[in-house]
């Protein structure tokens, strides 16, 4: 379960740009939900995101995983249970390492990094066989170099490589946003599949209002750092896109946009 | 033939410190100016052990754990007090040049008998009479193809693995848990450690101890370097350490030919400068056709 609790947060203190983003926050995932959040530019979605990855730390509150506070815990410790993939394809895979070395630093996360071969011979139809499920025919050109393939074939890898590990929480940060709505299609379908797969809790950020409806078993909208809409279960069920996109232009055009 | 050997000599020591260069701009991305220090201060260690009568491979080895400590310095200056890479081995340089003088209590040290990994019993019990002239670009050669033998074995373990995914995409270091700032140190100890050996394999090849010897190293290191990797970059099966080797022999082939035109050796840093210049300006050139083509 993760918990966070009385989160507040300013961006640029003592400054006329003063900016509350969050005030007295609290937002609770129970294992096994996969959370689609909305919310538009500014909302505090990718805050809260990096306040559970520890890239950016609350004035005060406190974070909590399965009961442990990890508000002080350092960023990279944080991720040994969590997962990430990000908006911009690039982030999630290593450009000049081949797709095989790729897979092999991703499998090796958790455990130590030490003067041991890189590639573990053995594992390799494993990879294979991993690559081959992303129906992309990557699993043909393992000792091809990763930046050259496309943002989607990245995209796919970096998904592939976040989940490959046992894993406590799964964070996707707008992870279609920089596709083409086809592959885009492709990445959501195979994040479903995952997530089913491994029983993955996951908080999934996404601008796409019908991927929010389509997928997960729990809805949030969020504006100006608070939570406007938590439908789960059988109440999410019922929303459809219209409704999604009418509360959307509510909240819109109260604050003049 | 004098000057080819020649070229080779110092070609092969300076590809020792090349492949250290190599780590830091290449593999790491981190423009390390601490070479100039680290270089002399390997020279500098090297001079005061063989003067007290140290076997020379020993000296070497330290040599090389006192380069791996100063790059160890240089990496928690900036991963710890979070001083900018340029910085931080700027300082590092500066303290050096006071550091690398306290070491060997004068400006220059000269070798007259003692022992060097070039010349002790053990290597002329080895070497028949008639390969003198080339005994020390072989034994050169060898140390050069053993220290390019263990990065390239480094560089293919998980360590290794590591070291390059953080050059080459930090944020994903941090996602596989590890923390980059570390791999960072130990990236710039083994990188200034092989810079502190071509130091001391350089001040046991020319026999004297001199503090202005690391002037310009680094410009040196990265010349080797960029030459090396974009002359050889179409031939996609030799390994890039091979191409900085190469690249370093043909550095010192380049300042050979232009002290063999007429320019004398005082010119030596101008020479390297507008080599470097010219070196930076070809690859720049090729980079803008590429993307014009594409």
């Amino acid at each position: 379960m993760l918990e966070l609790k009385h989160i507040e947060k300013y961006y640029n203190i003592g400054t006329v740009n003063e900016m509350c983003l969050f005030n007295d926050f609290s937002f609770t995932v129970d294992d096994g939900q996969f959370v689609s959040v909305v919310g538009s530019n500014g909302s505090g979605k990718t805050s809260m995101l990096n306040l559970i990855c520890g890239s950016i730390e609350p004035d005060s509150g406190c974070i909590l995983i399965g009961g442990e506070d990890i508000t002080r815990k350092k960023d990279f410790a944080r991720h040994k249970e969590i997962g990430r993939v990000f908006q911009n394809p690039a982030m999630g895979t290593c450009p000049d390492m081949t797709i095989l070395e790729n897979m092999a630093i991703a499998d090796n996360k958790g455990k130590s990094f030490n003067l041991s071969k890189g590639i573990n011979k053995k594992r390799i139809d494993f990879y294979k066989e991993q690559l081959a499920q992303l129906g992309l025919g990557l699993e043909d050109k393992l000792d091809v170099k990763v930046g050259s393939l496309s943002g989607g074939q990245r995209q796919a890898m970096a998904l592939l490589m976040a989940t490959m590990t046992p894993l406590k929480f799964l964070i996707l940060d707008e992870h279609t946003a920089a596709l083409d709505p086809k592959t885009a299609d492709l990445i959501m379908e195979l994040t479903n599949k995952i997530v089913e797969e491994k029983h993955l809790t996951t908080i999934m950020v996404t601008h796409n209002l019908r991927y929010a409806v389509e997928y997960g078993n729990r809805l949030v909208m969020m504006h100006q750092g608070r939570v406007v809409l938590d439908a789960s279960g059988e109440e999410k069920s019922k929303k459809d896109v219209n409704d999604i996109l009418t509360l959307f232009n509510e909240i819109s055009i109260e604050c003049g946009n | 033939m004098g000057i080819f050997i020649g070229v080779l000599e110092q070609g092969l020591i300076y590809s020792i410190m090349a492949l250290g260069v190599y780590i830091t701009y290449k593999i790491l991305d981190f423009p390390d100016l601490t070479t100039d220090g680290s270089f002399p201060c390997g020279a500098a260690v090297t001079a005061v052990l063989l003067t007290k009568g140290v076997d020379p491979y020993l000296t070497t080895l330290i040599a090389f754990l006192a380069g791996m400590l100063i790059g160890a310095l240089t990496g928690v200056i900036h991963v710890k007090f979070k001083v900018r890479d340029l910085l931080s081995g700027i300082i590092m340089m500066t303290a050096l040049y006071s550091v690398n003088l306290r070491i060997t209590g004068k400006a220059n040290v000269p070798l007259f008998t003692q022992k060097t990994v070039f010349d002790n019993a053990f290597v002329n019990g080895i070497f028949p009479k008639s390969l003198l002239p080339v005994q020390t670009m072989i034994i050169a050669f060898i140390m050069a193809l053993i220290m390019k033998l263990l990065l390239d074995m480094y560089l293919n373990t998980k360590s290794g693995f590591l070291l390059r995914a953080t050059g080459n995409n930090d944020t994903l270091v941090t996602i596989l848990a590890k923390d980059k700032g570390l791999v960072k140190i130990t990236g710039l100890a083994i990188a200034n450690g092989l810079i502190a050996m071509g130091g001391s394999v350089m001040c046991q090849q020319q026999r004297f101890f001199d503090i202005s010897m690391g002037t310009g190293t680094v410009v040196i290191g990265l010349a080797s370097v960029i030459m090396g990797i974009n002359v050889f970059k179409n031939l996609t099966f030799m390994k890039a350490t091979t191409a900085v080797v190469i690249g370093a022999i043909i550095y010192k082939a380049c300042v050979a030919i232009a002290i063999a035109m007429g320019l004398s050796a005082s010119d030596m840093k101008l020479i390297t400068a507008v080599l470097f210049l010219v070196i930076l300006v070809i690859t720049i050139d090729r980079k803008k056709k590429v993307k014009k083509n594409a």
